[in-house]
């Protein structure tokens, strides 16, 4: 298939796609099938998967409304868009939900078909917003996808329940065209995954195709699109989404410190995509192990880090305050191990599907007792590579448990990732003693690190626990001096960590009136705000934090070399209360709990308000 | 790296620390049962590990020359599984208690039982809190006054056989700490066996909950009051051995005659008759010894197994780079 006809094609910069539907539409298929297309045509892109919690909630009903957001540009990208170009709305239920995110003269795509009293009715929609002017200031594709896809699969033998849920590959057909894909390689693709009912792949495929042909044919109006490649860095790429970035970037640590991997879990949402990763790579060394609970999980891996492999976990908010105690008990042996917590909506079981940087507070302060423990977040999919990569590092450089933050649109979300060379990451010594010659359980190195001495190591026998340890023999000790000296030492451990990051460099202006702090998934919003911000005049620099325990030593001084500070969280404030007592930084907090990401627009005003803010009304 | 096997005595196994159990405590006993034992079982030292949970009898590694890890109260069993699955070499072992293997650490045991961790799990039951100082635990017999039960528990307790049973543990034996030989034949079957070995031994704190078996170990009642089992032999007790269990009507146990009494078979496939025994309550005879002990693969075998099948573990990229580039991958040319 060629692109042909005689519509022009306009050529654009960037667009933001979202596909809208029922849960059992397959809407989060059809988003990641445009997605890996557009990746592999070249453009930069950054997705929102937004799903309910329910596997199935009832049919048609708004609270069923699933949403994939791709922003696609021959430019670089960062987030993934604020409101939409193009909607489709698989039924008046994905309308409802989604109608108000249209940008004004955006492009509809609706399935007519779904729009039938009753549908509308489950919807709570009063009239047919199609017929009614509500849907006047938009574009609107009006299609009858059930009987177009129903003759389409004529003659194929598939049941016409089958033929009904081959509706999405014809909304995708459609969007192919509107956007100028090449159809070659999502033809395979739907043979590949179709392969073993080669009935279903013929019907996905006429569906897909009549799509297409429908944009082709009828030549919709103002709405035949392209995008070049973005001038992305040279390199080899794969599109990646954060969890499997993460997963990745485990395995690539454990392979290169040459250990064994254990990964002990339980399932949760959004945190069991890594569990499911890592299980398929046994021949990387790789032992994955479903718990029977969160706690299980996170002992079992301290387990197996005594045992010499590298222990690790993942969960979310609920899981990780059940490994809270564990996870004393892994700062009191100092014992490498990795903890990841893929945040969602918090508190309790919260809003599991949806995005929040809810446990900041939960990872720095959340355990009995001073218990300190680095803190590390990944700021993008790809970026979870390098972030899980340097948790393992720190981990076993430091011989303690280290916590990585993700969040729910990193891990769902997706991006080109430039594939790293393997060489050029840092190296992982693991340093596991053999020598018993003067062996001391608690004696430390320069960076305070105690020996990791693996029973199975003759002359090594020792004891651990999670009494009190003696400072040098590890013997319990209820001393009251040596309690002081050790509690000090774990602290002191930890913070020579922040001995070893790279200088704070902001992105964009180093001085300036307003310095933009973040952590985290609000990467994408606020590098685009900062750009769109100082492209109205302003100086603005933008430091988004990966450590934030220990804090950069040079953080502070960086902070004072901007007028005012802002910094926009997913929660109520915690990385700003956190700066303001570990740094005494005094900043502005953009705060929005919504269980969505920040819009590019709301950061841009908050920046653009706070610089025009004044000293007076700044006391006020 | 494997230290030349050296013959060991008992005093290899003794750690410098100071023992801090109350005077009179039975876990001197099992710690100096355990100790006995370990150079008899042949393993070099290194290879050792003992690992605990929160309780009086989770001091037992400090007190142990091997390796040992002092965990968080009730998940021994989970921390020794992850051990063992990272490292199947080592020979592990678990001591817990009733408070910390049957309530806090309830959910890790019987997981680590069904999944057949090699891993032999002492169980120290003296039907008390010792550490908390006297409260009721998920063994104590109903109506105990405890300090925490002023007026007499409400709550049934737990048939820690039974409850090993039902999590399909493939080796479970009961014994005591006041019968050495018995315990140290107990011991030394668990040692052998290959799998998750459960044992349950009595044992009295002196403290808070003294003379908590005495019915079942003053000498002229004991003989009557236990039935000691022994594989392929019949379920006979008695000071004559003239009593004995045989299968009734309604798939029960009776008492009578010894004649004509059900030989004990712990290798049954199914868990009948380890249950039937294991539920047996006053006045029926309390069965000491080893109930069942029947071959299964172990969890800790059979994951290692995925990693050699080569059918799995071959499928899909060989190398750190091919894993990276899995799927789909596009590349971008340097600008001219």
């Amino acid at each position: 298939m060629t692109i042909s006809g005689s519509t022009a094609i306009v050529d654009l910069e960037h667009a933001v796609i979202r596909f809208a539907g029922d849960s059992g539409d397959g809407m989060q298929l059809t988003g990641t099938e445009f997605t890996r297309e557009a990746a592999m045509h070249g453009n930069d892109l950054a997705t929102f998967p937004d799903y309910p919690a329910e596997i199935r909630a009832p049919a048609g009903t708004t609270a069923g409304v699933s949403g994939y957001q791709i922003q696609f540009a021959s430019h670089e990208v960062f987030s993934a868009g604020d409101q939409p170009d193009t909607l489709v709305a698989m039924n008046p239920a994905a309308l409802k939900v989604h109608l108000v995110d249209l940008k004004r003269g955006g492009l509809l795509v609706v399935n007519e078909a779904a729009f039938t009293k009753a549908d509308l009715d489950r919807a709570g929609w009063t009239s047919n917003p199609l017929t009614d002017g509500q849907v006047d200031s938009f574009r609107v594709i009006k299609v009858d996808f059930e009987r177009l896809v129903a003759k389409a699969v004529e003659g194929t033998g598939v049941s016409a329940r089958d033929a009904a849920r081959c509706k999405n590959f014809y909304a995708l057909g459609l969007v192919f065209w509107i956007y100028s894909r090449d159809t070659v390689r999502e033809e395979a693709s739907i043979r590949e995954r179709f392969a073993k009912t080669p009935m279903l792949a013929e019907a996905n495929l006429r569906a897909f195709k009549a799509g297409y042909f429908y944009g082709e044919t009828t030549e919709a109006p103002d709405a035949h699109y392209a995008i070049a490649p973005a001038r992305l860095k040279a390199g080899k790429y794969r599109n990646v989404t954060g969890n499997s970035a993460l997963a990745l970037g485990l395995i690539a640590a454990g392979q290169r410190a040459g250990l064994r991997l254990f990964f002990g879990s339980y399932p949760i949402t959004p945190a069991s995509d890594i569990l499911h990763e890592l299980s398929k790579y046994r021949r990387f060394k790789v032992t994955t192990f479903q718990a029977e609970d969160e706690i299980a999980a996170i002992a079992s891996a301290i387990g197996a880090s005594f045992g010499g492999a590298l222990g690790m976990t993942a969960s979310s908010g609920p899981g990780i305050a059940l490994k809270g105690e564990a996870l004393g008990l892994a700062v009191m042996t100092e014992l490498p191990l990795v903890v990841v917590n893929v945040q969602r909506g918090g508190p309790s079981t919260g809003l599991p599907t949806k995005t929040e940087q809810s446990d900041l507070f939960q990872a720095v302060y959340g355990r009995n007792g001073e218990c300190p423990l680095p803190v590390i977040a990944s700021r993008s999919p790809a970026d979870c590579f390098e972030v899980a990569y340097e948790a393992c590092k720190i981990a076993i450089d430091y011989r303690t448990p280290v916590l990585l933050l993700s969040d729910g649109s990193i891990a769902n979300g997706s991006e080109p990732w430039l594939l790293p060379e393997l060489t050029g990451l840092p190296s992982i010594e693991h340093n596991q003693l053999t020598d018993p010659t003067g062996f001391m359980p608690y004696k430390r190195d320069e960076k305070l690190a105690r020996p990791w001495a693996i029973p199975g190591t003759p002359g090594l026998e020792h004891r651990i626990g999670g009494l009190e340890k003696d400072a040098l023999t590890g013997n319990v000790s209820y001393d009251a001096v040596n309690h002081e000296k050790m509690v000090r030492t774990r602290a002191e451990k930890v913070r020579r960590i922040a001995d070893g990051f790279p200088k704070t460099e902001p992105a964009f202006d180093q001085a300036g009136e307003v310095l933009v702090i973040g952590w985290g998934g609000t990467y994408g919003s606020i590098t685009q705000a900062v750009m769109e911000a100082r492209a109205g005049g302003l100086r603005v620099g933008h430091v988004h934090l990966r450590h934030l325990f220990p804090l950069p030593n040079d953080l502070l001084e960086v902070v004072g070399r901007f007028e005012k500070v802002l910094i926009p969280e997913l929660n109520l404030g915690q990385l700003r209360l956190h700066l303001r007592g570990q740094l005494g930084i005094e900043a502005i907090g953009l705060n929005k709990v919504q269980g969505k990401p920040f819009h590019v627009a709301e950061v841009l005003s908050a920046i653009q308000s706070l610089a025009r803010l004044d000293a007076a009304q700044e006391i006020a | 790296m494997t230290a030349p096997l050296i013959k060991l005595t008992k005093k290899d196994f003794v750690s410098d620390q100071e023992i801090r159990w109350c005077p009179g405590c039975a876990d001197f006993a099992i710690l100096a049962g355990v100790q006995k034992l370990m150079p008899e079982l042949g393993i070099a030292r290194e290879k050792i590990v003992f690992v605990s949970g929160i309780g009086c009898s989770s001091r037992f590694p400090y007190y142990m020359n091997t390796y040992g890890f002092h965990t968080i109260h009730g998940r021994a069993p989970a921390i020794a599984t992850g051990l063992k699955m990272a490292n199947p070499d080592l020979n592990v072992w678990m001591v817990t208690g009733d408070g910390d293997a049957l309530s806090i650490g309830g959910n890790h045991l019987i997981h680590a039982l069904r999944r057949n961790v090699d891993l032999k799990i002492l169980l120290f039951d003296n039907r008390i809190y010792g550490l908390t100082k006297g409260q009721a635990s998920p063994t104590s017999e109903l109506g105990k006054k405890t300090k925490s039960s002023p007026f007499g528990t409400v709550d049934r307790p737990f048939n820690p056989l039974s409850l090993a049973l039902g999590a399909g543990a493939t080796f479970v034996a009961r014994t005591s700490a006041n019968d050495m030989p018995h315990m140290l034949n107990v011991l030394k079957r668990a040692a052998a066996h290959k799998g998750s070995a459960f044992v349950e031994i009595w044992q009295n704190c002196v403290v808070f909950n003294d003379g908590a078996f005495d019915e079942w170990s003053e000498k002229d009642v004991r003989d009557e009051r236990l039935l000691k089992l022994e594989h392929g032999k019949a379920l006979s007790y008695g000071k004559a051995k003239d009593k004995g269990l045989r299968i009734g009507g309604g798939f029960t146990l009776e008492q009578g005659a010894a004649e004509g009494a059900v030989v004990h078979d712990e290798a049954r496939d199914d868990v009948a008759l380890a249950t039937a025994l294991a539920a047996l309550e006053p006045p029926w005879p309390q069965v000491m010894g080893v109930l069942r002990a029947v071959s299964r693969p172990t969890v800790d075998a059979l994951a290692r197994e995925q990693e050699q099948d080569s059918e799995k573990a071959l499928k899909g990229p060989l190398t750190m780079e091919a894993l990276l580039q899995s799927g789909d991958t596009w590349d971008v040319e340097a600008d001219a």
